[in-house]
């Protein structure tokens, strides 16, 4: 038997509509297909979805930890980009 | 048989058929390839695990003679139980598991559709949740017939042998008798020689694309429907059973 693992698969899935997909896990598959049906099997036995996403992982570009402080810190003391002056009207839960 | 007879005898067969292939596929948990084919299988199996319950469930309130779902399971004998042969024939590797599989649940997709739309209000409901967990099941097996068959030497070598093997056992699917003639008549029930048509260019199809030779109808099995197994089916049996039989109406 072959010894070499299956590739890995990130599964994006969208709980209802009008969210997005959220990551949910990963998984091992052969193939696209095989991989819908493992995401299916694996994260929505519990009626957790009503869409599904995979995509291998290797194909994903991801930033460096090591240039995080670069990356990110810079927004942190810019407290006029969030949108915190605004009232958020009642009865809005995802925005 | 009276009329009524003929209902439950055609009720306790869809649920037969549907705990066997339950059992078949409860005996590999642990032995699947990867973790998430085992789950999938699990998960496989406690859905005929679930309709076997709501099948035996309709035909002890058919009978209405006081058995329950475990009583029709567990405390029959091997030739009062009426399932295909086919899905009684020990699992013996991943490759035939998905041949049976395949074989069946095109079938089987097939005859839900047509008891969806048949006159029996308690029948047509349990197709109804049925045949979207079967749609299911045969894209997965579908799938894995063509990645086996269009596969390596080896795999292709082994798919056609199971597809060969279990090939016998088909032609019970389509050989109706008395009680599939009631049902089809008395309620629009699924006609099975349509049926056969349709099953045979869905599976043509699908072989053609795992490039594996459909097998000439040969000699076919049959009994199962009647209640003559093969001699497999009294293990399946003993070790389903003996549980309930050692310790009646044991709870956890």
């Amino acid at each position: 038997m072959s010894k070499r693992e299956w590739p890995l698969y990130e599964v994006f899935i969208r709980s209802k509509a009008g969210l997005s997909h959220r990551h949910a896990g990963s998984i091992h598959a052969a193939d696209d297909q095989m991989a819908l049906d493992h995401a299916r099997d694996t994260y929505t036995r519990r009626s957790e979805g009503v869409s599904l996403w995979v995509v291998r992982s290797s194909a994903i570009v991801a930033s460096d930890p090591a240039e995080s402080a670069a990356f990110f810190e810079p927004a942190k003391d810019k407290i006029y980009r969030h949108p915190t002056f605004y009232e958020i009207p009642d009865g809005v839960d995802n925005l | 048989m009276k009329s009524d007879d003929l209902l439950l005898a055609y009720v306790t067969r869809l649920g037969d058929n549907a705990l066997v292939l339950a059992q078949r596929k409860i005996e590999t948990v642990t032995l699947g390839p990867e973790l998430e084919e085992e789950l999938a299988n699990a998960n496989f199996a406690l859905d005929y695990l679930g309709q076997a319950r709501l099948f035996y469930t309709l035909a002890g309130e058919l009978e209405n003679a006081g058995r329950d779902e475990d009583d029709f399971a567990f405390l029959r004998s091997d030739h009062e139980f009426r399932n295909l042969l086919l899905l009684e024939q020990p699992n013996g590797h991943f490759g035939d598991m998905i041949a049976r599989d395949f074989l069946f649940e095109s079938f089987y997709v097939l005859q839900l559709e047509a008891l969806e739309r048949c006159r029996h209000a308690g029948v047509a409901a349990i197709a109804a949740r049925a045949v979207k967990e079967v749609r299911y099941h045969l894209r997965h097996v579908g799938r894995w017939l063509v990645r086996l068959g269009d596969g390596t030497a080896q795999s292709h070598e082994r798919a056609q042998r199971s597809i060969d093997d279990l090939w016998r056992f088909t032609g019970e699917l389509f050989a109706a008798d008395e009680i599939d003639r009631a049902f089809a008549k008395g309620f629009d029930g699924p006609d099975l020689e349509a049926l056969r048509v349709q099953w045979q260019q869905a599976v043509a199809a699908v072989l053609a694309e795992a490039t594996l030779k459909q097998p000439e109808d040969g000699w076919m099995a049959s009994g199962g429907k009647q209640g003559r197994h093969s001699e497999h089916f009294g293990y399946l049996l003993a070790e389903m059973q003996h549980l309930h039989r050692s310790h009646p109406g044991a709870t956890w």
